[in-house]
Order: structure tokens, then C-alpha cells, then sequence
């Protein structure tokens, strides 16, 4: 997971702040954990959030998602469902037109259904 | 009264409300409540939310399939049943229901199968099917926000309490019955998760666990399973009696199709 | 064509930001599930997600297996102008599929 964020922000500084990450404190089943990203920006040509990237820490990959955006969203702001395999912390980081890097996080307890299948 | 006649007055009451408790008393339509009701309130908006509920894309490939002409003849569901939407509104409701042409009651993916086999001279679909989920889903979606009524009548009554009893009944290495999660223990926590009380209110439902849509029996089956008990052939009557039983318990709520739970 | 639901206002006030919406029919196998037979299930994944209003690129989504079956994208843009919007997946084994919307600005 450290990999995967210096891959992200190379020789820049990691700021905590203006990222907002959303999900829930626990699930009753980790196949489709929703989630939210807002970060704080004006989104405009000069001042803009480029990327919203999202790292999880005890999938078998860090990586979740990357997002490529610019001034015409209006706002910086994602929603999606993901996988997660166990109770773990979860990393959003932003990367601005000024070539900053925010950060926000969340953890997530997640539980298991009581009665399951044999077949997959 | 003397000591030992009140000592045996007390014991006997004492006896009566135990032997109440011991024949567990079914959930009163004042107290029942789905399965959304038990969930988190981020799932609860993934399955109000029709634009992000997973389930609305099987109501999708329902409509589609309802459109669409199969067989020698090339009838559709819209060829004998029209807009769905008018046709099949409240109709899911009332299932399972007596069939009077084959004298036993049928679910919804059954008589399904019997207008293919009947009706459009097609080979009827494998449970679990994809198709035959969707159009289930599709058709289920038309009873949306109806109460679940099945008529329980004299036919039909000999299935419902032979679900009562499968329900009722200790199976499997657990020695443990539907009825004691599901009628004495809804509300509390098995493991992590939260036990409803078991109505089929939103079948065929987006599980979470599978990732994908399933039918009832799929889900009783991983309850029997869950339970360590022994599970039955797809097509045997108890899962038919038991599904019976389930929609009569569930009278009054309201339907959910596509449901999403965890 | 995989089924997809896309959920974009039909008209918009110009300048107005709008919320998009998108659910797409695909299994999102991640390559790390065993079958019961003990063989690994391969991956097979949509990779890539794109947007673009009237041609030009608005929103672009890499995304790895971690992203849940039946993948959901939900995002905002300006209203500028009336025209369409199109919507691309792609993914492992050649999966690729396209969706469009219209919407109205005044």
C-alpha cells in the first residue's frame, strides 16, 4: 500500500485535508461497500482537483479506483461500491491542478452473513 | 386457600406460560417487519435508490425478455398479458397460490415455466436461470408497495401448515428450527449480523453475499445450509410448503421487488 | 450488449450541476476466488470507465478488482450545453460497451 502512494505522489508531501471519505463504520457484508469522495475545491481552470484515487490496506491489491477529472465537474465528488475483504482502513488521496496531494480517510468494521452457500 | 393449594395454583399457571412459550407464539401483524427494516441505512438507500440498486438491472433484462417472441409461434408474455405494468400489477402478491390444473400449489418461477412450457411451447427455464430471474424480477417489480396477501382457503390450507411445521421444526446437526431465530430471536445479533425475521418480501432479492440475483429457494438453501440440515431437491414440495407458509406469515407487508440485502 | 442504467436529468438549467448516474451488468471477478474444485477463478474485470459530454472527455474511472460486481459510478458535471452524453467500459477479455444519453440545457 506504501508502494502504490508513493507511485501516487512521488516526491511530494501528503497532506491531511479538504478530502471527505464516506463509508459506512460497519457492513453486514463486504461485496459492496458504498462510498463517497467530496474534496474541497473551487474547481476552476486555475484551481482544480485532477485525480481522486481510493487505496485500501488488506485486499490483495491496494489499488480501488482512480479518477480522472477536471473544472467541468463543478464538484470534485465520487460515489461507487467496493469490495473489501476484511475490517480495514480506507485512503483517499486527491491530487490538485497545483500539483498537491490531499488526503482523507475511513475505516470500516466488516462482518459476515450467518447463513451462506456451499456453491460459489 | 391454604399454602400448598396457592403453592399449586402457582405451580400450574407457572406450567401453562411455560408450555406458551415452548409452542412459539407466530409474529402479530402489528410487529411484523421486513427484512429492510434490520439492514444498515446505507443499504437501504442502495436498494430506494432504482438508479443504484443492482437488482433493477435483472427488472431490465425482464422487460426484455417479457417482449420477446419465443417458440414455434413466436408469442411473447406481451402477446397474451399485455404492459406488464397493467397486467401484472399485484399479481406476484398473491404467490405462491393453488393450481387448479395441477392440483398442488405453484411460486411465481414455476408458473413461469408452466405459460413457456403451456403457452409459448418452449422448454420451461432451470431454476436459477438468469432468465427466468429476470422475468420473475421483472414481473415481482409490477407489485411493488403491494401487501403480500395469499389466499389461505381450504385447498390451500393443508400446505400452508405443512410449511408451519417444516418451519417450526428442529432439523440438522444444530437441532436448531426456523422458528427459533426467525419467530423467538428476530432483532437480536447472530455473529455480527442483525436476525430478521424472515419474510420473503422482496424476492427474487440482490444478495450481497452472491454478488448477483437469486430466487427464495436459493436463499432457503443457504439457511438449511447454514443450519447444518439436510436440503431438498429444488423442486420438492416441502420448499413449495414452506415458501406457502412464508408469504402467508409475511401477510400485510409490503412487497420490494428487487430487494437488496446482505 | 450489456444490460446498463444510466440515470442522467433530461433538462437542465445551463451552469446547473447534475448528477450521473451508472450501473452496468458485469461480474467484476476479482482473480482471487478459488473455485469449489479448488481451481483459481480468473480475473475478469472492466478496467476502464469513460464519459464524455459532446465529445469531449469529462470523466475517466481505472478501476481495479476491488470495485464491487455490477459496477455503480456516480459523478457531476456543469450543464453547458444541450447534446449527449456517451458512456464507455472496458475491460478483460475484449469486454467493451457503450451507452448514450441526451439531455436538454436551456
Amino acid at each position: 500500500m506504501q508502494e502504490l502512494i508513493r507511485k501516487i505522489i512521488g516526491d511530494a508531501a501528503l497532506q491531511v485535508g479538504k478530502v471527505r471519505l464516506d463509508a459506512p463504520g460497519l457492513v453486514e457484508n463486504g461485496n459492496a461497500v458504498p462510498l463517497t469522495v467530496s474534496v474541497e475545491s473551487p474547481m476552476t481552470e486555475k484551481d482544480h482537483v485532477k485525480a481522486i484515487h481510493i487505496i485500501n490496506e488488506k485486499n490483495p491489491q491496494p489499488h480501488v479506483i482512480s479518477v480522472r477529472l477536471g473544472p467541468r465537474a463543478g464538484r470534485a465528488t465520487l460515489s461507487t461500491r467496493i469490495k473489501l475483504k476484511d475490517s480495514q482502513q480506507l485512503i483517499a488521496i486527491a491530487e490538485t491542478s497545483d500539483g498537491s496531494f490531499w488526503t482523507g480517510t475511513a475505516d470500516v468494521i466488516v462482518t459476515l452473513a450467518a447463513c451462506v452457500e456451499d456453491r460459489l | 386457600m391454604n399454602a400448598l393449594a396457592s403453592v399449586l395454583v402457582e405451580l400450574t399457571a407457572g406450567a401453562m406460560l411455560l408450555a406458551v412459550a415452548a409452542t412459539a407464539a407466530d409474529i402479530p401483524a402489528e410487529e411484523r417487519r421486513s427484512g429492510y427494516d434490520f439492514m444498515s441505512r446505507e443499504l437501504k438507500a442502495m436498494q430506494d435508490d432504482e438508479a443504484a440498486n443492482p437488482g433493477m438491472l435483472a427488472v431490465l433484462d425482464g422487460e426484455a425478455i417479457w417482449q420477446r417472441g419465443e417458440g414455434a409461434g413466436g408469442k411473447s408474455c406481451a402477446t397474451c398479458h399485455g404492459d406488464a405494468r397493467i397486467s401484472m400489477k399485484a399479481v406476484a402478491a398473491r404467490y405462491p397460490t393453488f393450481d387448479n390444473a395441477i392440483g398442488r400449489p405453484i411460486d411465481l418461477e414455476q408458473r413461469i415455466n408452466r405459460c413457456r412450457s403451456e403457452h409459448q411451447q418452449v422448454a420451461p427455464l432451470p431454476f436459477e436461470h438468469k432468465d427466468l430471474l429476470a422475468l420473475a424480477a421483472y414481473v415481482a417489480h409490477q407489485s411493488k408497495g403491494q401487501p403480500i396477501s395469499v389466499t389461505d382457503d381450504a385447498r390451500s390450507r393443508p400446505f400452508i401448515e405443512g410449511g408451519r411445521e417444516i418451519f417450526k421444526l428442529r432439523q440438522g446437526q444444530l437441532n436448531l428450527s426456523c422458528a427459533q431465530c426467525h419467530d423467538d430471536n428476530w432483532g437480536n445479533h447472530l455473529g455480527g449480523a442483525p436476525i430478521p425475521q424472515g419474510h420473503p418480501t422482496g424476492y427474487p432479492i440482490y444478495r450481497l453475499e452472491w454478488q448477483a440475483l437469486g430466487s427464495l429457494r436459493r436463499r432457503l438453501r443457504n439457511c438449511l445450509i447454514g443450519m447444518r440440515a439436510e436440503t431438498y431437491p429444488d423442486d420438492a414440495p416441502e420448499i413449495i410448503a414452506l415458501e406457502f407458509y412464508l408469504a402467508w406469515r409475511a401477510g400485510g407487508l409490503a412487497m420490494e421487488t428487487p430487494a437488496v440485502r446482505p | 450488449m450489456p444490460r446498463t442504467l444510466i440515470k442522467v436529468p433530461a433538462t437542465a438549467k445551463r451552469g446547473e450541476i447534475i448528477e450521473i448516474k451508472t450501473l452496468i451488468s458485469h461480474p467484476m471477478e476479482s482473480g482471487f476466488r478459488v473455485g469449489p474444485n479448488g481451481v483459481p477463478i480468473p480475473r475478469d474485470i472492466i478496467t476502464l470507465f469513460t464519459c464524455t459530454y459532446n465529445g469531449e472527455e469529462i470523466f475517466r474511472a481505472e478501476l481495479s478488482p476491488a470495485i464491487a460486481a455490477n459496477p455503480f459510478l456516480s459523478f457531476l458535471t456543469i450543464a453547458c450545453d444541450s447534446g449527449t452524453l456517451a458512456f464507455h467500459w472496458s475491460g478483460d477479455s475484449g469486454f467493451a460497451a457503450t451507452e448514450t444519453a441526451a439531455i436538454i440545457v436551456e
